[in-house]
């Protein structure tokens, strides 16, 4: 079967596939960000309690396999009597598994904001809490973009586990097609040429032009 | 709420998950050894002046760096036997694991040899060193110590990444966790054990490697 | 003039250490060193000086091949550098050639480039032992007498880390003597260093020249260490020799304008 035979056949469950990996990476991103600014901003808190929470879910997501918390977070919760559905656990894994390496991102990025920023906002006797919006984040949010670039590549990369517990996603229907038809090479091969447009020729450009747009209204472009 | 740990039965089962935790290392280890190895073809291919295989290299590296490794084991898995080459699951996740880290490894050297001031190739030069003992004895040195935090990292990355290899049947934590949770209709204990054997690697592995980077550092005088 | 009208060896009688023969280099459109004309004598000391731009480093740097040649031919000891002879004429020279043809030459940077991981007796040693093929203990004896010449002989055993910034360029001085170079480049060696260290380099320099038949070729901006020990000065402008002539002179009576402009701005400013 030629490939142009194989897409006509197999095209429509390769879109619905493809569909739900990109909710799925959209979610996984809200999810991200939350994570990791809560958990950056909290590693930085002078309280204790907040700081040492931070660490551990930092460490523990940081320390095992996205595999392992999703398997973790769909089997495992229930007995906790939190019962997921496998949608939400699949894009909810995803999400604090890279949030908890986005949280370094912002924590790092914040730390590299000039001390004379932090001193000029206090000069203006601003708040702590207005400082950091309207002062610090701004200008971590620069600093931070190009790492979160990557991550975000790492993210879409995680969603295709979510396939593991049967989650509708593009990588769940190229096994389905695998397995019914052993066009392997077709297949998979699609799947790997979706996956690399979306990272390459969507998640980078708009990372790229987000970074401008960013740098330009700090006056920097 | 069924929430109720059964001492027992972890430690009827911890053996078996211990065992299974060699053949998680040793994966971990064969496919870093195969990434070392590649990656520094992958970027020493970079730097030759053939530019056709500069830019086919950039861009294979690119492609396994966009893509999900769980997708590339399938792929290395199942595409063989479609062409009568049949790798059983052990090669098959060594090959996939070992090329999609070789990728990440090739840009942390990449990163390292950059970062060798240009005055260095130019003194090679001056003392009219060979090409080959430029990068052996002046370059490589001095763009390993940069290189150990990436190298480290991607170490324990390789380790997390392992349990991926379970989905085309290697018998490594997560695998073994499976089987064991589907016999006895138990997942609580065999999932907490195995996210508490890898933090009890990797949280250690990640503190070893800053201490190895800072030692070697010191030991070249940099 | 086509690379087929320059001779594939120069001479006996008119044979140079170092000979410039119409050499060009342009960085695109730029013309830095325009079809130049230089040569160095056997034993003699030349010191080229002029703005910064004016192509006297390149001088240095294509001498030492670490520039490509857009035009002209290099001749060291009558024997083409840049280009090699094949099927009777000169033709660009492959890095097989161009290794061989180097070797005669050694250079010390402005910021010194030792090796980092090595001590300063490693960083003499590296040269002779992986190129020369000498042995151990052979370049160990070397390169202890030329550190101990360059006053360096008790931090042999430092790394450059640990050493001042003239500590390092008497290092650089004796790595690269210890390859026994027939024409030694100082390339702006006392531009990156503190103002009380410059003396303990330049005198170093001093003392090769005193002391040794080597044939030197300088680029400084220490007008009076360069008027002190220099057999010739070329004085550099946009790409040419504006003027040359021995110390005296073109310090004394400069016959150029933009000669005489240059060295007045560097006397107000020193």
């Amino acid at each position: 079967m030629s490939l142009l035979e194989f897409l006509q056949t197999y095209g429509s469950l390769i879109v619905s596939g493809t569909w739900v990996t990109v909710i799925q990476f959209l979610l996984a991103v809200v999810v991200a960000i939350l994570a990791a600014l809560t958990a950056g901003l909290g590693k930085l808190s002078k309280n204790v309690l907040i700081r040492g929470v931070a660490i551990t879910y930092i460490e523990i997501f940081r320390g095992t396999s996205l595999l392992v918390q999703l398997f973790w977070l769909f089997y495992v919760l229930p007995l906790f009597g939190i019962t997921l559905d496998k949608f939400t656990a699949g894009f909810l894994s995803v999400g604090l598994n890279i949030g908890s390496y986005g949280a370094e991102i912002v924590r790092g990025s914040i730390q590299a904001v000039p001390r004379g920023q932090y001193e000029a906002a206090y000069a203006l006797s601003m708040s702590p809490a207005r400082r950091m919006r309207r002062i610090i984040l701004p200008q971590a949010l620069v600093l931070m973009l190009p790492p979160w670039g990557n991550l975000l590549i790492e993210l879409l990369k995680g969603t295709a586990l979510v396939a593991l517990i049967s989650v509708a996603d593009l990588m769940f229907q190229t096994r389905q097609i695998n397995a019914s038809t052993f066009l392997s090479a077709q297949a998979f091969g699609t799947a790997l040429i979706i996956y690399y447009i979306l990272a390459r020729f969507l998640i980078t450009p708009f990372m790229r032009w987000l970074e401008r747009v960013m740098a330009r209204r700090l006056g920097r472009a | 709420m069924r929430f109720d740990w059964d001492w027992e039965f972890t430690f009827e089962i911890l053996p078996r998950l211990l065992a299974a935790t060699v053949n998680t290392l040793i994966a971990a280890g064969l496919g870093y050894a195969i990434a070392v190895v590649l990656g520094l073809v992958f970027a020493l291919a970079q730097r030759t002046p053939v530019r056709s295989l500069t830019f086919t290299v950039r861009e294979v590296v690119e492609f396994i760096r966009s893509t999900p490794l769980v997708l590339q084991i399938f792929f290395v898995f199942y595409v063989g036997p479609q062409f009568g080459v049949r790798l059983s699951p052990w090669t098959a996740g060594m090959i996939a694991i070992g090329l999609h880290y070789s990728a990440y490894l090739s840009e942390v050297y990449r990163g390292g040899i950059e970062a060798v001031p240009k005055g260095q190739w130019e003194a090679c030069r001056a003392l009219n060193m060979s090409t080959r003992d430029t990068y052996l004895r002046i370059v490589i040195p001095q763009a390993l110590p940069p290189s150990i935090a990436g190298m480290g990292n991607y170490l324990v990355g390789i380790f997390k990444d392992t349990p991926m290899l379970s989905v085309i049947g290697v018998a490594e934590l997560l695998h073994t966790a499976n089987a064991i949770g589907s016999e006895n209709y138990r997942f609580l204990e065999p999932y907490t054990l195995v996210g508490i054997i890898f933090l009890a690697i990797s949280l250690p592995a990640a503190g070893f490697v800053r201490l190895f980077e800072a030692r070697v550092r010191r030991k070249l005088g940099l | 003039m086509d690379l087929s009208d320059y001779p594939l060896e120069l001479p006996e009688g008119d044979r140079p250490m170092v000979r410039f023969m119409n050499v060009t280099k342009r960085y695109g459109t730029l013309t830095v060193l325009d079809r130049l004309d230089l040569d160095v004598a056997e034993g003699e000391m030349v010191t080229v000086i002029g703005p910064s731009g004016s192509g006297k480093t390149t001088v240095l740097r294509m001498l030492m091949t670490l520039e490509t040649i857009n035009g002209g031919v290099i001749y060291v000891d009558g024997k083409p550098l840049t280009h090699m002879e094949k099927g009777g004429k000169l033709v660009p020279a492959n890095e097989r050639y161009l290794r061989k043809a180097r070797s005669s030459i050694g250079m010390c940077f402005q910021h010194f480039n030792l090796f980092p991981h090595m001590t300063a007796l490693q960083n003499c040693m590296e040269g002779p032992v992986q190129v020369l093929g000498m042995s151990k203990s052979e370049a160990r004896a070397r390169s202890e007498e030329l550190l101990e010449m360059v006053g360096m002989i008790d931090k042999k055993d430092q790394h450059p880390s640990r050493l001042s910034g003239g500590q390092q360029q008497r290092v650089a001085i004796a790595r690269a003597l210890a390859m026994r170079p027939k024409v030694m480049l100082f390339d702006e060696v006392t531009s990156a260093l503190d103002p009380e260290v410059i003396g303990e380099v330049t005198n170093v320099i001093r003392q090769l020249v005193a002391e040794h038949n080597l044939t030197m070729l300088m680029v400084t901006h220490q007008m009076g260490f360069a008027r002190d020990i220099s057999d010739r000065i070329c004085f550099f402008y946009q790409g040419k020799i504006e003027e040359e002539g021995p110390p005296e002179q073109l310090f004394e009576t400069p016959q150029k304008e933009r000669t005489q402009q240059f060295l007045s701005a560097v006397k107000d400013a020193g």
